[in-house]
């Protein structure tokens, strides 16, 4: 088996074993990414600075006790690395070098990571498709002429094509859950506050969350017990109740799992479906109870979604003026036309949607009836889930509506795109913990997902339960077509 | 819900972005189509419901007033795009 072909996992004993080297694995995943320059999911790669720091790693090192010391990985390019570009995938951070590290970096570090990179992903993280780079759209390694999903499409792309062994992505309204469901990988949104937000770049503070990509559950399961748990930067994050790894079982006996009904109905296509259910017979067969039950109040989420989103964004986004960092329209007179040119010029079309969207929400007079509105509609969803897993100990829906777009379908409709994050947004609305895993593929060959959802704080057993369902298949083993061979 | 482009001309000076004039017409188009459809919440019964913010419930937590070491300002400036030795550099903002 090709080193790419390996879960981190494996690569983290294969490294400990003597198997190969922390350098050897850095190579393997260099050559992987040149033999995919096409895939474009990298923004900066950081080959030389990776080597060195593989060098230095020694067996019995600090953080060598970690399963995944020496792991070659990758960080969406939203999430601050101290010394190495960081753009958002947009021309107004220019070649930004942030001078620190963001916590769930600073904690790979001490774990002993080896970044390969930074992440290609839609710009500023708004996007379904990674088409709104500055840098370029990501293509998918299943079929270069589709889309990857997004918006860290450029991290389960890499994984996808064995250029890295996991990613750490940011989600804030799928964005981890359905490029990995795009490119036949395992993604993971835990509970909103379980890693700091530390160093990730804001998009809607009250719904981002960091959160792993990799080939599997156990992965994720890992990569959380690096990166989760309090920092005192992030006063939202909370006390960790780890580790997850060694609790993962796949005991999924007498787990209650119900299946929203809304989730399955009009526009899921045939054979999302068909394999979304098959994952839940899997799940049965395993001896957990499946059963349908109905939720109306999820029909509410993207609308609810997109105007908390974009309201955030429009104030998170006012900090780029071209006075603290990245780029500086040209030639202006006064501090107004400072602001207005380079924002103007440095924003790509998608960005500036959502700020005139968010800032209408928030002007006098659309206030109450958008802003407030979907506040309210927030706190109802939150109900509706707080009642699910009154009865259910997960919930089991598709992550996307269909299976991976081709360029450029979608991004001439924004409305569309919005329309086909229906099943991930309600996820981050209540702060829930959601996970993606492959479960199929349509008949055209491309990656189908199924996403399992946990009640707050509930990180464990989604993971479990995606750990079971893994033991029984080999979905999330398959690589792109001709395996590495692109 | 209609958007007149008297509208999107505020909310883009708000925004401090003036979009070409050949953007305006298309924008207005694409918040209105966006809007529409956010309409169906109205149907949404939400009488009596207190917004919410956050979903887990935080609390104040204090602790004690001591200095810690933050970013060097050298660095700091370094990222930006015209400093000085000690600030960030503008146009003059002030008469």
């Amino acid at each position: 088996m090709e080193w790419s072909a390996y879960t981190a996992l494996e690569l983290g004993t294969a490294i400990k074993e003597g198997a190969l080297s922390p350098a050897q694995a850095v190579q393997a995943g260099l050559d992987a990414a040149g033999r995919h320059t096409h895939l474009n999911s990298f923004i900066t790669l950081a080959g030389t600075r990776a080597l060195e720091r593989a060098q230095q790693l020694r067996p019995g090192g600090a953080g060598a006790e970690s399963p995944l010391y020496g792991v070659p990985m990758g960080v969406k390019d939203n999430i601050c690395t101290k010394g190495i570009k960081t753009t958002c995938a947009s021309m107004i951070l220019g070649d930004f070098a942030p001078p620190y590290d963001a916590a769930a970096v600073e904690r790979l570090n001490q774990a002993g990571a080896v970044c390969l990179g930074k992440l290609n992903m839609d710009e500023f993280a708004m996007g379904s498709t990674t088409e709104t780079s500055y840098y370029g759209p990501v293509r998918n390694p299943w079929d270069p002429g589709r889309v990857p999903g997004g918006s860290s499409g450029g991290a389960a792309a890499a994984v996808a094509a064995g250029e890295i062994w996991y990613a750490i992505g940011s989600d804030t309204g799928g964005s981890i859950r359905q490029p990995a469901a795009f490119c036949g990988v395992t993604g993971m949104k835990p509970t909103y506050g379980a890693v700091s937000r530390y160093g990730l770049i804001a998009y809607a503070s009250s719904l981002d969350q960091v959160g792993p990509i990799a080939r599997s559950a156990a992965d994720c399961a890992a990569v959380l017990d690096v990166i989760a748990g309090r920092d005192r930067r992030d006063s939202t994050s909370l006390e960790y109740a780890g580790p997850l790894l060694p609790r993962l079982t796949g005991e999924v006996r007498g787990m209650r799992i119900g299946l929203p009904g809304q989730c399955f109905g009009d526009g899921l296509n045939k054979e999302v479906r068909a394999a979304v259910l098959a994952a839940a017979e899997i799940l049965k067969s395993r001896g957990a109870r499946v059963e349908e039950f109905s939720m109306p109040m999820l029909d509410y989420g993207v609308p609810a979604y997109y105007i908390i989103a974009c309201a955030e964004a429009s104030s998170n986004l006012a900090r780029f003026d071209g006075v603290k960092y990245g780029w500086r329209a040209e030639g202006c007179q006064d501090l107004t036309e400072l602001y207005t040119k380079t924002r103007t010029q440095g924003f790509g079309p998608e960005v500036k949607r959502r700020i005139l969207l968010g800032t209408f929400v928030l002007s006098a007079g659309y206030y109450d009836a958008y802003y407030k509105k979907a506040l309210q509609a927030k706190a109802l969803i939150k109900s509706a889930f707080d009642l699910a897993f009154q009865t259910y100990d997960l919930l089991l829906t598709p992550v996307t509506p269909t299976t991976a777009p081709k360029l450029g379908e979608t991004l001439s409709d924004p409305l569309q795109m919005y329309l086909s994050d229906v099943y991930t947004v309600p996820v981050n609305l209540a702060g829930l913990p959601g996970l993606s895993m492959p479960c199929g593929f349509d008949s055209r060959g491309l990656p189908i997902g199924a996403q399992l959802i946990g009640p707050l704080l509930g990180d464990l057993p989604v993971l479990n339960a995606a750990h079971a369902f893994q033991l029984e298949t080999d979905y999330h083993r398959r690589m792109p077509k001709g395996g590495d061979a692109l | 819900m209609k958007i007149a482009q008297e509208i999107v001309d505020y909310v883009s000076a708000l925004s401090r972005l003036s979009l070409p004039e050949g953007e305006k017409a298309a924008m207005q188009r694409e918040l209105e189509k966006i809007l529409q459809y956010m309409d169906v919440l109205e149907g949404l019964d939400t009488a009596g419901v207190e917004p919410m913010s956050h979903v887990i419930p935080l609390e104040n937590i204090m602790r004690e007033d001591r200095v810690m070491p933050s970013q060097d300002r050298g660095e700091l400036l370094a990222g930006a795009p015209v400093p000085d030795q000690e600030a960030f550099l503008t146009p003059k903002s002030v008469e």
